[in-house]
Formats: C-alpha cells, sequence, structure tokens
C-alpha cells in the first residue's frame, strides 16, 4: 500500500519534474554557463565576468534597466491603484449577475491575442487614429496628435494588459472580508478613509502583495507593449536582451542581460515583501 | 426621564414588501429590551435602522430624546454588536477595544488605561496582545461588547450575538449578559429568535412577526398572558385546538372543537362571540395528569386518554396523550414527583385543566 502510494506520487510529480527541469532548470543553467563566457577567439572561450563588467560599463544599458525596473514599478502602481475601487466595486458593492458579469468583463480582453490588443492602442492613438481625429473634429487640436512612440503609451498598454491579474487576487480576498466588519468598522466611529487604512487594506494585503508581484513580472518581462506603443527614446530591458541574442548573435552578453533581469526581479519582489511584512506563502496560499 | 431610545411609527418597504410596518416602542435608561420573532420578521431590519445602516421609508427614531435620521451610523451614540461580532482580525485584542478610542481621537495612554478597564470589567485582564483568532467563542463574545462599550454609548444594539455558540456556553452566556448589562448600566436592545434567550435577560419584550409588535411586555405577560394568538404559540409550548365558540359569558367560554370536544377556555377581556371559529392554546405544564377522575375533580377540562410516547428531557419531561375521541395528541408536563414514573406507552391516563388556563382567540390570525 505504501509502496503504491508512493509510485502514484512519483507518477503525479513526473510532468512538474520534467517540466520545472527541462524549460527551467536546464536552460537557465546554461545561460548562466554562456553568461560567464567570454569570447577571444574564433571559437575560443574562456570564463570572466566580462559580460557582466559590460553592462557596468556601458551607461545605455545600466540607464535601460534602470528604466525598466522604475517604469514597470510604476505601473505597478497605477495598476493597483485602478485596479483596487474596481476589484471593490466588484467583490462588495456589485451583487449576483452583475458580479459575474463585471468580471466576466474584466476577462473578455484576453480572449484577443496581446499583439492584438496592443494593435487596438496603436489604433486610437496613432497620428491618424480615433483619438486624434476626434479631438480634430471637435476643434480641440488643430492638428493631428501624436500619441504613440513615447512612456505615457507604454505605461497605458502596461497597465491595461496587467488589469486582470490584479483584479483576480483582489477580488478574492476582498470577497473574504465580511461585510460585517466593515459596518462594525462604520458603527464604531471610523470614517471611510479609516476603515480603508486600518481594515481593508490589512485584509487585503495578501492580495495586493501577491497581484503587484504577478503584475510587476508582467511588465519588467514584457516585450510586445513596449516594442510596439513605445518610441526611439523608450527602451526596455527586454528589447536589448531581444537584441544580444537575435540581432547582434551575442549570446553571452544577452545571458548576462537575462541573469541580470531575473536578479533584478527576484530583488524587489523580495523587497516588496519585506517592506509589507508578507511572506510568500501566505500571499500564494 | 427621557427613553433612552424611542422608535416612532417606524416604517421600512423594500419594493412592495413592508418589512417593518408602523413600528413605535420606548426603551427606557438603563434596561434591557429584547425584541423577539421569528427569522424574516424585520427585527434585523429595525436594528439596521436604529444603528443607521438603513434608512426608514416614514417614522423617527429618537436617541436619548433628539432625532438621529440625519446622523450617520458613525456619529451616533449608538454601538453594535454583529451577529458574528464582527471582530477585527488584522488587529489583537486591545487594538480591537481602543479601535473606536483612537477614531474618536484620544490620546493613546488614555486609551491603554480605558482598555485596560475595559478588559478588568469583562473578566479578561491580561488579553489584550492575544490575536482574535486565539481567544475562545465566550472570550470574543465579551471582546465585542468591550469594543462597544469603552465608547459609552447611550444605547448598546446586539444582533444575535449568541447564534454561533454551542448550548452549554449560550446558557452561560445569558446569566454573563445580563451581568455585563447591570455592571455597565446601559440600556441594550437585544434582537433574537431565541425565546429563552429573551424572557431570561429581558425586562421587557417585543414579540414580533410580519413587520409589526404583536405584545411588548414583561416575559411573564408574554407567557401567561399572550395578547394574540401568534404570541401564545411562539413563546412558550402549547397545545393547540381550533373550534367554533358555543357558548360566552363574561371571561368563560366554551368552544366545540373540530373533533367535537366541549372546552372550556378564557377570553381574557378579548371580544369573542358565539358562532365564531376560535383557537383555544393550554401550556403543557397547566395540565395536571391523575389516576381517578376524582383528583381532577375542580378542574373544568377532562380527558381521558392513552400515553401515546414519552418525551423523557429531564426536568422538562413530558407525555404525549391521545384523547380517546382523536382529536390529536396533547402535550403534557410530567411531574417530577416520581408519582408517574411508572408511566409507559398505552397506559390509560386523566388529564385535566382549568379553564382560566385555557387562552381562547379568534381565529385568522397567525
Amino acid at each position: 500500500m505504501r509502496a503504491e502510494a508512493k509510485l502514484g506520487l512519483i507518477l503525479l510529480l513526473t510532468p512538474l519534474l520534467l517540466w520545472l527541469s527541462l524549460l527551467i532548470l536546464i536552460p537557465h543553467v546554461d545561460m548562466f554557463l554562456v553568461s560567464l563566457r567570454e569570447r577571444v577567439g574564433v571559437n575560443e572561450y574562456r570564463i570572466s565576468l566580462a559580460n557582466y563588467l559590460t553592462f557596468i560599463n556601458e551607461p545605455l544599458y545600466l540607464r535601460t534597466f534602470v528604466r525598466t525596473a522604475v517604469m514597470s514599478t510604476i505601473a505597478t502602481i497605477i495598476t493597483l491603484l485602478i485596479a483596487f475601487p474596481v476589484s471593490y466595486y466588484i467583490a462588495k458593492i456589485a451583487r449576483g449577475r452583475v458580479q459575474s458579469a463585471l468580471f466576466l468583463l474584466c476577462l473578455v480582453p484576453f480572449w484577443v491575442s496581446e499583439l492584438v490588443r496592443t494593435f487596438g492602442w496603436m489604433i486610437l492613438l496613432r497620428e491618424t487614429g480615433l483619438i486624434s481625429n476626434l479631438l480634430q473634429y471637435t476643434g480641440l487640436a488643430d492638428g493631428p496628435v501624436e500619441m504613440l512612440y513615447n512612456d505615457a503609451a507604454i505605461m497605458v498598454g502596461l497597465v491595461y494588459t496587467s488589469m486582470l491579474f490584479m483584479v483576480v487576487p483582489l477580488v478574492t480576498t476582498l470577497e473574504s472580508l465580511p461585510d460585517e466588519v466593515v459596518e462594525a468598522g462604520y458603527d464604531l466611529g471610523g470614517s471611510w478613509f479609516s476603515i480603508l487604512r486600518e481594515i481593508i487594506i490589512p485584509h487585503a494585503a495578501p492580495g495586493i502583495v501577491s497581484g503587484s508581484i504577478v503584475v510587476f513580472m508582467l511588465s519588467l518581462g514584457n516585450y510586445l507593449t513596449p516594442t510596439m506603443l513605445g518610441g526611439k527614446d523608450s527602451l526596455w530591458f527586454t528589447e536589448l536582451i531581444y537584441s544580444q541574442f537575435i540581432v547582434r548573435f551575442n549570446w553571452e552578453l544577452g545571458a548576462a542581460f537575462g541573469f541580470l533581469l531575473l536578479g533584478l526581479s527576484s530583488a524587489i519582489v523580495w523587497g516588496m515583501l519585506k517592506l509589507t511584512g508578507q511572506t510568500l506563502e501566505k500571499t500564494m496560499g | 426621564m427621557t427613553p433612552d431610545l424611542e422608535c416612532l411609527n417606524l416604517t421600512k418597504g423594500f419594493g412592495d414588501m413592508l418589512a417593518v410596518d408602523d413600528v413605535s416602542f420606548a426603551v427606557p435608561r438603563g434596561s434591557f429590551f429584547s425584541i423577539l420573532g421569528p427569522s424574516g420578521c424585520g427585527k434585523t431590519t429595525i436594528m439596521r435602522m436604529i444603528a443607521g445602516f438603513l434608512e426608514p421609508t416614514s417614522g423617527d427614531i429618537h436617541i436619548r430624546g433628539r432625532s438621529v435620521l440625519n446622523t450617520p451610523p458613525n456619529k451616533r451614540p449608538v454601538n453594535m454588536v454583529f451577529q458574528h461580532l464582527a471582530l477585527f482580525p488584522m488587529m489583537n485584542v486591545a487594538e480591537n477595544i481602543g479601535y473606536g478610542l483612537r477614531r474618536a481621537g484620544m490620546a493613546k495612554p488614555e486609551i491603554a488605561s480605558k482598555v485596560d478597564q475595559a478588559l478588568d470589567r469583562i473578566g479578561l485582564p491580561g488579553i489584550g496582545p492575544r490575536k482574535v483568532s486565539e481567544l475562545s467563542g465566550g472570550q470574543k463574545q465579551r471582546v465585542a461588547i468591550a469594543r462597544c462599550m469603552v465608547l459609552e454609548p447611550d444605547v448598546l444594539l446586539l444582533d444575535e450575538p449568541l447564534g454561533a455558540l454551542d448550548l452549554k456556553l449560550r446558557e452561560r452566556m445569558k446569566v454573563e449578559l445580563k451581568a455585563l448589562q447591570a455592571a455597565f448600566d446601559t440600556t441594550f436592545v437585544y434582537i433574537t429568535h431565541d425565546q429563552s434567550e429573551a424572557l431570561v435577560m429581558s425586562d421587557r419584550i417585543a414579540v414580533m412577526n410580519e413587520g409589526r409588535f404583536e405584545q411588548v411586555g414583561t416575559g411573564q405577560d408574554l407567557y401567561y398572558r399572550p395578547e394574540t394568538a401568534f404570541v401564545a404559540g411562539f413563546v412558550g409550548d402549547s397545545n393547540r385546538w381550533s373550534g367554533r365558540i358555543e357558548r360566552v359569558s363574561g371571561d368563560e367560554m366554551e368552544m366545540r372543537t373540530d373533533s367535537g370536544m366541549l372546552m372550556r377556555g378564557a377570553t381574557h377581556d378579548r371580544p369573542l362571540a358565539v358562532g365564531q371559529r376560535a383557537d383555544i392554546f393550554v401550556r403543557p405544564e397547566a395540565i395536571r395528569i391523575a389516576r381517578s377522575d376524582d383528583d381532577l375533580a375542580h378542574f373544568d377540562n377532562r380527558i381521558t386518554g392513552r400515553v401515546e410516547s414519552l418525551l423523557f428531557n429531564g426536568a422538562a419531561s413530558r407525555i404525549l396523550v391521545q384523547d380517546a375521541s382523536g382529536s390529536g395528541e396533547i402535550e403534557v408536563n410530567l411531574p417530577q414527583s416520581g408519582e408517574f414514573a411508572g408511566l409507559d406507552r398505552g397506559s390509560e391516563v386523566r388529564i385535566g385543566w382549568s379553564g382560566a388556563q385555557g387562552n381562547c382567540f379568534a381565529a385568522g390570525k397567525a
């Protein structure tokens, strides 16, 4: 009986272990090894930290790195600020059919591929797009207005793409807050702001943190949105990795960049957890 | 003295349905007032209107003589102990109790001393730093009350707070709640569907049904002198017979039950006319058991029947008697003197009760 249970466990774990080792562990180990290689001649390599030094010594790389981190953080905060009231409305105020309909509405954009969604923003924001035409038609603008290819456009795209991943954990945690507790807050003399600060946000903290982690990681690793909506000055770190691998064929530097991005996201997530006093188990479980 | 709480013609409708229909009552200072009614009778709606979470359709609510209709819930001198207590799980016990004081802008040392006093009052000194989830059901209960009482409200509302407790603890908390009310000397308004909670704790009880108050009075009033058929049926247990009135003379009356039995009862000044359909309610403890008719000579209602079943429940043991005419089962309290300990299923018994114990109401309602 025990041996059978053991076999069952192994069989159940096999796909997971295969997935983890083949698609995540082995490529990363290989990437790490590649990132530590320095090319000294044709097919001649030696182990060195040269790739990482290149990153530190080249201001463009460093600035892009910091910019990506800052922009992703801002995108996460904006997503949270927009998603929180939306989630609160869905979880606590809407009832029955309205509730499920609203939830579904958050999901609908994800039935379309990300490419099409981003293209949708381009149709709206470009010089000859809907908004530009509307502004000219109403006389608010004299000529065509270009709203694409800047940081604001990237931000709009990132927030839009991430919204669902913030709304879902927030709705789940907010739904578990009994109405009675909020009413008790009012009853004992709390204002809406103090109730939000002392009761609702502490209760929703695990949802806020897990949503923020997911949104932050998605933004940091996003490639399509910054490439399509961003301009010449709006370089994203993933674009650098792509160009190293595909355009420059410099796998060594690309691998080093990849590892730096991994380190960055891990560090920021860790910092966020420490800052909010949450643990990974609490937010993910 | 102005009453602490006064509701004047309070009405609340949801769509076409009237949840609370023209209810007026006053609760004197320092008393324990209960609203007793089956679920869905509108008692929670009244409570929520007093607390300020619902706006009455019409009518007024006065607290210490002043209308509070335009006061939001966080400014009303009323606090509420919620059905599931609604303690804040993200705070410890002291923070829970101090929440209202913090909101009122009290200084920190003062809050700390008030919280300590409150914890002493509820007999749980030193549990301030504990987490809410570490408390037992009864402790949570007391913390929830302390959290309201530190704010010194004019009226404390309690919304079936004992519902979630197990039976033994509930019995103990009944006594404790009454003691806490005396200790804090605050007006308590308690709503419940459990008549024993209401009867044990309250100075006055309002029995509510379908949005209206059926009767307001002390526990004894409700139990011994119910004014409506609903109260007679809802408060305590009763045997009930339906029939047609044959004779009314003064306070006495006679009714022919649907099974053909002639029964005497009392009108208690209710207008009843011959020929009217009516219900008679008789409490199981008002009925005497005897072995021979002689013992029951002074009772004007006598029935001979067979024991249908024995319902043993300690001091509240009963027998079900099937009378000879077959008009249904009659519940009778079993005396605890041991005299009828030998009763068995099927044995023949004589039962009787005085007509004054039979409360008669015109049929139709309830």
